[in-house]
């Protein structure tokens, strides 16, 4: 039996390997190695966003069969999904959970690959398409957020496309462009459904397609420090094969990810709240996704005007300016270049994590809300 | 036979309309979907008075949030039972307001902004103050218009 079974497959191995050639692609998996190091550890998040992404497509999908992109019953479709559909409330969590995991994974590999000074050459590209879909990622998360039309997606939007609209030059067509109008309206959420379902998971399948075949390109990039260290040791670098060694790792780490998201949205189903009402005030306590409020916490906290500039204005001019170093750190902090400009940017890395995380604890402060 | 000279000029040629028709199949498509994705301007009608609620709807200290053409207003009527009423529209970053009776101020709770009772800024993130309307009681209707 086992001998016809596998002479089938062998033949259909056969067949499909005049079609494909698939054996190059076997091959070069046999060949990939991983570099093992004290940093190694940071080489899985990556594939972790890869997998939380995989999540996100996949309980999207299931979302699209229920939920419908209006005013009158966008809410009401989520409120269906979460109360009338068998696992309904499963699958809107795990989308809300594994969305949140999935920025905070991505924040960690964008930093790890900043502090090892990854993006230097040959990896600029990888970076600049990398910082590309970290942007798309945020972008799907604020699109989404209004998605279930509730009260505090409501005014996130309407602070969150606000910012976009203070823009220096382009702000009043940013503005425009996002909300569909002057106001948020339902056409607002018509439009956010199309970036959220079509526009950004087509941007993202072609940048994603490029960032992983040039991470397959180039291989992984070992820090200089422990270059240097394995040169002075006069051993040999340690590298362990990607098949089966490092993606059996992975898959251990993917599946751990899929048990806390099913115990975080069994035990913490995402809420619902209020359905939006263009005509009420904003609730006290409102806050954005974790991942927005250093930014919230900042234009919380500038005054109205600083050396006769709104306060608004200079901190998005701040925000963005901070953003700029970050995209474009591989041509500021070029391999070969000075150790102090090294240290520099370095030091910019931290002072930039550090102040996030303060204006983020700030915001879930006890006195973060009112007066 | 065609001269080496001609044939590189005619070559140019080919090259240029070819390049340019390009071109113009680029700008000939990607304009009217930058036009498209641009929503169109529709004239709003201009609301200038609107009846915000009955007389003695309001408790003294007390407000609302009312529609005035398709932005929101806030009435209050303040501690003497006086109306008064703004735009809700917060001045920091369009979130609507409200009033808050134990500090006698309109309050946005997006970023903590307060303003007194003449809509000026006390406190918080808003660069200029909230418009003011103009508030009238007739035949038990509280008339805001813009002033």
């Amino acid at each position: 039996m086992n001998g016809a079974a596998g002479g089938s497959a062998g033949k259909v191995g056969a067949w499909l390997e005049e079609r494909l050639g698939l054996s190059v692609l076997a091959r070069f998996a046999r060949e990939k190695s991983v570099p093992v190091h004290r940093h190694t550890i940071w080489y899985y998040f990556g594939g972790m966003t890869l997998f939380l992404f995989g999540i996100q497509v996949a309980t999207g999908i299931l979302l699209l069969l229920y939920y419908r992109p209006s005013e009158k019953e966008a809410f009401e479709s989520v409120q269906f999904i979460m109360t009338a559909v068998p696992f309904g409330w499963l699958i809107r969590s795990i989308h809300s959970w594994s969305a949140n995991l999935l920025v905070f994974v991505m924040f960690a590999h964008m930093f790890s690959v900043f502090f090892m000074k990854s993006y230097r050459k040959p990896r600029e590209l990888t970076w600049l398409s990398g910082m590309a879909m970290l942007g798309l990622m945020l972008f799907f998360g604020f699109s989404g957020y209004l998605l279930p039309w509730n009260a505090l997606a409501f005014f996130a939007t309407q602070v969150g496309t606000e910012v976009a609209g203070a823009l220096p030059l382009v702000g009043d067509f940013a503005l425009r462009l996002l909300r569909g109008g002057d106001q948020v309206t339902g056409g607002t959420l018509t439009r956010f459904y199309g970036f959220h379902v079509a526009i950004l998971p087509a941007l993202t399948t072609v940048l994603l397609g490029l960032h992983l075949l040039l991470v397959q390109k180039q291989g992984m990039h070992v820090p200089e420090a422990i270059e240097a260290e394995q040169k002075r040791s006069g051993e040999p670098p340690k590298v362990m094969p990607f098949v089966p060694n490092f993606a059996l790792r992975d898959a251990v780490g993917w599946c751990a990810a899929l048990g806390v998201l099913a115990v975080l949205a069994a035990l913490f189903p995402w809420e619902l709240g209020e359905k939006a009402d263009p005509f009420a005030p904003a609730p006290a306590g409102i806050r954005p996704e974790w991942y927005f409020c250093w930014m919230f916490q900042l234009l919380k906290m500038l005054p109205g005007h600083v050396l006769g500039i709104e306060g608004e204005l200079l901190g998005i001019l701040g925000i963005g300016a901070g953003g700029l170093l970050f995209l474009l750190v591989p041509f500021l902090d070029p391999a070969g270049g000075s150790p102090w400009r090294g240290r520099l940017f370095t030091i910019f890395g931290w002072v930039a994590l550090l102040v996030m995380i303060a204006l983020t604890a700030m915001v879930y402060m006890p006195a973060g809300g009112g007066r | 036979m065609t001269e080496p000279g001609q044939g590189k000029a005619r070559r140019r040629f080919v090259n240029w309309f070819l390049g340019t028709s390009l071109g113009a199949l680029c700008v000939s498509v990607v304009y009217p979907v930058a036009r498209y994705i641009s929503p169109p301007d529709v004239p709003e009608a201009q609301t200038s008075r609107v009846v915000a609620a009955r007389d003695g709807e309001l408790k003294p200290n007390e407000g609302k949030i009312f529609r005035f053409g398709s932005r929101p207003g806030i009435l209050v009527r303040d501690a003497d039972g006086g109306y008064r009423a703004y735009s809700a529209t917060c001045t920091h970053l369009n979130c609507t307001v409200q009033y808050r009776g134990d500090l006698e101020q309109i309050w946005c709770a997006c970023h903590n902004g307060f303003y007194d009772m003449n809509g000026q800024v006390v406190s918080g993130p808003p660069p200029t103050p909230l418009e003011v309307y103009t508030v009238n009681v007739a035949d038990g209707d509280v008339v805001v218009s813009r002033a």
